[in-house]
């Protein structure tokens, strides 16, 4: 898996500078494009040729799609907008910091300059035995190599596996689920816009994908509504290490709060399912409830009902219960 | 720095930059082609050719680079950078890190292509012409901040870069902009110190 071989396989390299000709392109290619951005999911599966691709669609001159503009409100942010732009765009973070936040916490700086927020919703499952090319359920297989006696999952699924037991591995991916963002896809001739919760995809629905991008289909901007701007944010991704990780759990959520009463909140939580979760029963539970430790413990265990653990998981679960009771008291109650 | 000169006259990095150049010139003829198309109807919007001009440490350099060549290996196996290391591969340990356009990236991971149109910097183009180091290398040599040093290119490169846009750090924050490089030697503190010297050199001017 880590072997360094040479480079990578050979393939035909397109680096068109419109979103017209990458379309073109990608319709012409049909299953056979592979669609590059930053490139940070795909050098991994090119390089230990677990995955191959004859030709790859590279967006990095399609200038048009890392634009930030606001629109009624809200914000446009094309999908190859690198998460450093988003984190220190200063409309970003002056209204809808909990993406800003979000953004600034994934992997490393490096990374971060490079990698875009359409890549980072879009990339594939972390799972070791898929990525190390194991024939699983993903992979086209019949087992779950992670879903054995002896796996070792310690990061893997707690609620809506279905076989498959890999988890969405996207920071950005709950945040947009919380500030109700919606995703445009364009492909020749068409384009459709798909809410930010809808775009993932699960095994029970699809095993072998995480979204619901579709050959020929290239995701070209994420809107942000302005529902949510200035609302009260609260982000938080644990994971083993400050750098680089991806998140064991992460959250996030947007409160609207009046005379210590929620009036509304939206709640998704990252890297405990397949695709970003957002917690529609705590959503409702917590509405016209006062803002306090009880409330946020009601919510917290309320989140967590259904959840199944695996061998070396069980984790997750007090640490997801406790990051939605932290997500409702918010960042000052957030160490007691 | 000096080379180890080894039995025969050679040492390992000049032998290293000859075959890296004979390698060039047997190479570079014949690849003005086109890559290859899929399908019919001529050329579509968007395809490559080999021969391309990088603009890598303020000079412009010809090169012949395969569609799925990394930044990492044409630096070092086409240009002789070999200053630029390549520890993980796979955008995991920073040892790679070069500036495009003065921000920090993993030279493991870009496609040499994606840097056709940007201001490459190594590690090679830092120090002036007349061989002034640049002040986080000096700030290196002055604090001795490594002890195995494979990772000293990579930590400098993004050192440079955060400092370009946040020329006063704390230690902290200076400790957060280079935190996407590892050390094995564990040197973190030291090379930190070092770094900092060197900050303090820039401003100094």
């Amino acid at each position: 898996m880590a072997a360094i071989h040479d480079v990578m396989p050979m393939f035909t390299l397109y680096q068109p500078e419109s979103v017209d000709d990458a379309l073109r392109l990608l319709d012409r290619l049909g299953a056979g494009a592979w669609t590059m951005a930053g490139g940070l999911d795909s050098f991994d599966w090119l390089k230990d040729r677990t995955k191959r691709t004859a030709a790859v669609v590279e967006l990095g001159n399609v200038a048009e799609l890392s634009v930030i503009r606001e629109v009624d409100g809200g914000l446009e942010i094309g999908a190859t907008t690198t998460l450093t732009e988003v984190a220190q765009h200063p409309i970003v973070r002056e209204r809808f910091g909990l993406l800003a936040e979000a953004a600034g916490l994934v992997a490393s700086p490096q990374i971060r300059h490079q990698g875009t927020l359409g890549g980072n919703v879009t990339q594939d499952a972390r799972c070791w035995y898929y990525r190390a090319g194991w024939p699983c359920y993903r992979a086209g297989g019949n087992i779950c190599y992670a879903d054995t006696p002896t796996a070792i999952n310690r990061e893997h699924a707690i609620l809506h596996a279905d076989r498959c037991v890999a988890v969405s591995p996207s920071d950005t991916a709950p945040a947009l689920v919380a500030l109700d963002a919606s995703l445009v896809i364009r492909r020749l001739g068409g384009e459709r816009i798909v809410a930010a919760q809808d775009y993932f995809v699960g095994p029970g629905r699809d095993i072998t994908r995480m979204t619901v991008l579709e050959p020929g289909e290239l995701l070209t901007a994420i809107r942000i509504p302005a529902t949510w701007a200035g609302a009260e944010f609260y982000f938080e991704k644990v994971r083993d290490r400050q750098v680089w990780d991806f998140p064991l759990v992460n959250v996030a959520s947007a409160l609207k709060v009046s005379g210590g009463r929620i009036q509304s909140m939206r709640i998704a939580v990252g890297a405990v399912a397949a695709t970003p979760v957002r917690l529609m029963a705590v959503e409702r539970a917590v509405a016209g409830q006062p803002r306090t430790r009880e409330t946020a413990e009601m919510a917290g265990r309320l989140a967590v009902e259904g959840a199944v653990t695996l061998a070396h998981n069980g984790y997750k679960v007090p640490l997801m219960r406790n990051l939605v009771a932290r997500a409702i008291r918010g960042a000052g109650a957030a160490t007691t | 720095m000096t080379d180890v000169v080894r039995p025969g006259g050679v040492s390992r990095r000049t032998f290293i930059k000859g075959v890296v150049a004979a390698g060039a010139v047997a190479t570079s003829a014949g690849y003005l082609l086109r890559t290859t198309l899929i399908g019919q109807g001529g050329v579509p919007a968007g395809a490559v050719e080999r021969l391309i001009t990088l603009n890598v440490n303020g000079r412009d350099r010809r090169v012949d680079v395969m569609p799925q060549e990394t930044l990492a290996m044409t630096l070092r196996y086409k240009l002789g950078l070999t200053g630029t290391k390549i520890g993980c591969d796979r955008a995991e340990c920073g040892a790679c890190t070069v500036l495009l356009d003065d921000v920090p990236r993993y030279s493991c991971s870009v496609l040499t292509h994606m840097a056709r149109k940007k201001r490459i910097t190594t590690i090679e183009g830092l120090a002036a012409a007349d061989g002034t180091l640049h002040p986080v290398q000096q700030g290196v040599v002055e604090e001795q901040g490594f002890q195995c040093a494979f990772c000293m290119p990579g930590f400098v490169m993004a050192a440079v870069g955060f400092l370009k846009t946040h020329p006063n750090p704390t230690r902290d924050e200076l400790a957060h902009g280079v935190s996407g490089n590892l050390c094995r030697c564990q040197d973190y503190d030291k090379i930190l110190t070092a770094l900092a010297r060197g900050a303090e050199l820039m401003r100094r001017g």
